[in-house]
């Protein structure tokens, strides 16, 4: 589904992901992890699409497509989702005609239809129940006064509306109380299915204990530098980043 | 403007294009008395409407431009306005072919469609939109079935014929053509506008609304609008303005006048769309308007909305005179500029009356290399007891080029007032826009989103199918401003 090679990106001059490899296949969970500033939020906002970095070398392909030709509402049509680490507010827009304008437009990409008014209520109040969104959030302005894990919860709540073939959740634990994040990372989990993919940020290995990956990945200094089973999660919290470093010899 | 609007307004025999060639009845370039005369024959007006005409010329000869706003053009050259000048159906267009692709291209992302858009275009026969198009009002719709209730609703030209005692107990009381040079100017050479009375008890079946235009090149548009709402009258206002596209600034100067009675309410809205020069900055209206209303008795309401997105320099404060005991009066505004647009825009809220209530919302948008500025004035006049006053003034700004800029007036002459005023500053972000297109949405439609839930308070105050036109004005108007 996703194919990640040499991939080297940079801002402002300043390269950031200096080579990244990575394969997704359709059915997987991939987990990253990495210290501050190793790069994960900026290897997703590159494969969102975000303007601001330059991506001076490598290939990213998803579904058999160009990634890095592709606008970023084009990748998001494609499939892409991307849950902010930092979601962000936009005062006035209600949660319900945002998600409604998006699920129309990536329909309207795909040839279809703007769906019925009535299918899209029955849609809204199945997700809002997955993700046990309260009902007053869905009809309040996009993220605008949400506390933090509301925040993240809408996040996945939006994911449950546009139904993406890969999504990004990028440190969507953090900020959650312990009930939150039994509930969104069970949403996530009601979400999977053979033909999807999830890539997992996340600096703690208790979300993994929901979330079951099938490869974890290390990310250090712009590169993947280690992968491994869900067990290397365990290691990691065990004994820091110290060793990685050791290993790489960094 | 608005499809359903316009469908009201369209039948009937004007034959007239929308930029087409249309011979007009002009008068010749200039303004002295002769002019004035010329135009009150020209409307066979009585003698007493000459006499105010002149009145109101000979002070305004003794007047200065004010130059208080903040906004900077070429002074108009008054003597190279054509003042009156009367349409006159010509050939007619034979396809779309032939219209300004610009236009069509509006008309297209206004979601006009082309049976529309040919009927707005003068390619085929009939546009008789209720439109007062450069000095002539050209026609007024429903004026039977309104009648029947004992609405008087039709051009300011027919009332001063058909309702002169109307027209001389009101005219210039709320605005006297000593009130302001522009005020002054239109008195002197207005040539047309529409007049609305509601009598007493009268709730207006439906919206009324004129929609201006000014087609021919090197006029000046000068209407007047009075509206009266007797005691317990209601009436919704809508009032749509726009202007092919031209090189050279044309100066359009209004006067708009509203008169409630007591328990009476009039709901004004306007959705301003003159052209507003190009990219460069080139070409544009003048829109130097004065617009005011009186609660001159107890528990009236005057309110305006309004949406301003055109003109290349606006000056513009519609305000309310609150005489009558607690009477309400309300603004609400959004002004939006691009480019190298101006806008100098606000209210006046003059407290006279006891327990009077103001509130005043005003959303700025800047974008380009524009400048946009909120000038308010809120007087709480002594023995006006428990007046109380909300005002937040917002400015959004799209870009680093443009400027957003908040005069507030306070003047509180007594101690019972509660004036409260709330002032944001904020800017469009590339990470909103991010975030909307990482959910499929594109830029434009994201802007449009993100700009339609910032002026979402105002937009709610107009009648829906202007509310509609109001969103898809706000898209076009800010297209390529970011990102
Ligand atoms: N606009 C920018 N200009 C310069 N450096 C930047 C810019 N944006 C990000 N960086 C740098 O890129 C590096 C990677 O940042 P990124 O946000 O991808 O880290 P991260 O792995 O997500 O960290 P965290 O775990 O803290 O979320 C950091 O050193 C950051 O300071
Ligand atoms: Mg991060």
């Amino acid at each position: 589904m996703l194919s990640i090679k040499n991939l080297h990106a940079s801002i402002g001059g300043k390269e950031i992901l200096k080579g990244i490899y990575l394969e997704v296949k359709a059915g997987e969970v991939h987990a990253i992890m990495g210290p501050n500033g190793s790069g994960k939020s900026t290897l997703s906002a590159v494969l969102a699409g975000r303007e601001d970095y330059e991506v001076t070398e490598g290939s990213i392909t998803f579904n058999g497509k160009n990634l890095l030709e592709l606008s970023p509402e084009d990748r998001a049509r494609e499939g892409i989702f991307l849950a902010f680490q930092y979601p962000i507010e936009i005062p006035g827009v209600s949660n319900v005609n945002f998600l409604k304008t998006a699920l129309n437009e990536i329909r309207a990409y795909k040839g279809l239809e703007p769906m019925e008014a009535k299918d899209f209520l029955a849609r809204l109040k199945e997700k809002q129940k997955l993700v046990e969104l309260d009902g007053k959030l869905a009809n309040r302005s996009v993220n605008e006064g949400f506390s933090g894990g509301e925040k993240k919860r809408n996040e996945i709540f939006q994911m449950a509306m546009l139904d993406p073939c890969l999504a990004i959740l990028d440190e969507t634990d953090s900020g959650l109380d312990i009930d939150a994040l039994r509930i969104v990372a069970g949403g996530v989990n009601k979400l999977k299915s053979k033909d999807n993919a999830t890539i997992v940020i996340t600096h703690y290995q208790r979300l993994l204990d929901y979330i079951v990956p099938d490869v974890v990945h290390v990310l250090f200094n712009g590169k993947i530098v280690k992968s491994g089973p869900k067990e290397l999660a365990l290691e990691l919290e065990e004994k820091g980043y110290d060793f990685i470093k050791e290993e790489v010899g960094a | 403007m608005a499809n359903e609007i316009l469908e009201d307004q369209i039948g009937g025999e004007y034959k007239y294009g929308f930029v087409t060639d249309i011979e007009a009845d002009n008068a010749p370039k200039g303004l002295n008395e002769d002019i004035i005369r010329f135009i009150s024959k020209k409307k066979n007006e009585p003698e007493w409407m000459l006499e105010y005409r002149l009145k109101a010329f000979r002070y305004w000869l003794t007047l200065e431009e004010p130059r208080w706003a903040h906004v900077s053009y070429t002074k108009p050259n008054f003597q190279d306005i054509i003042y009156y000048s009367a349409p006159k159906p010509k050939v007619q267009l034979n396809s779309l072919d032939e219209v300004d692709p610009e236009l069509l291209k509006t008309f297209e992302k206004l979601g006009i469609s082309i049976e529309e858009q040919k009927r707005l275009s003068g390619v085929e026969s009939r546009i008789a939109v209720d439109i007062v198009m450069d000095s002539v009002s050209v026609k007024t719709t429903f004026k039977e079935t309104l009648s029947e209730k004992g609405i008087i609703f039709c051009s300011f030209g027919e009332a001063v014929q058909e309702h002169p005692e109307l027209i001389k107990k009101y005219m210039g009381s709320v605005v006297p053509y000593t009130d302001n040079f522009y005020a002054a100017l239109n008195s002197a050479v207005f040539t047309d506008g529409s007049f609305c009375y509601i009598p007493k008890g009268v709730r207006c079946p439906m919206e009324l609304s004129t929609y201006f235009r000014i087609n021919a090149s090197g006029t000046g548009q000068f209407e007047r609008t009075l509206i009266i709402a007797d005691e317990g009258g209601y009436v919704s206002y809508l009032e749509g303005c726009t202007a092919p596209m031209r090189d050279e600034n044309q100066l359009h100067a209004a006067v708009v006048e509203i008169v409630t009675h007591k328990n009476a309410e009039v709901k004004y809205s306007t959705v301003q769309n003159w052209y507003p020069g190009d990219k460069e900055g080139k070409g544009g209206i003048f829109n130097f308007v004065t617009k005011r209303g009186i609660c001159l008795e107890d528990n009236s309401k005057i309110s305006w909305t309004q949406v301003e997105t055109g003109s290349a320099v606006t000056w513009k404060y519609p305000s309310v005179i609150l005489k009558g005991d607690n009477s309400v009066g309300e603004f609400y505004s959004v002004a939006v500029t691009n480019n190298y647009q101006q806008a100098d825009t606000g209210t006046k809220m003059m407290h006279l009356g006891k327990n009077t209530r103001s509130t005043i919302i005003s959303k700025g948008i800047s974008a380009g290399f524009s400048n946009n500025s909120y000038r308010g004035l809120v007087r709480i006049a002594k023995g006006a007891s428990n007046a109380r006053n909300f005002s937040q003034c917002d400015s959004l700004l799209m870009g680093d080029k443009c400027g957003a800029h908040t005069f507030p007036y306070i003047e509180i002459k007594d101690k019972s007032a509660v004036v409260e005023h709330e002032a944001t500053t904020s800017k469009i972000g590339e990470d909103q826009l991010f975030y909307c297109k990482q959910r499929g949405i594109d830029n434009e439609k994201a802007i449009g989103l993100i700009v339609n839930g910032y002026c979402k308070e105002v937009l709610n105050k107009l009648p829906m199918e202007f509310a509609v036109e109001a969103q898809k004005l706000l898209a076009v108007s800010l297209e390529g401003s970011v990102g």
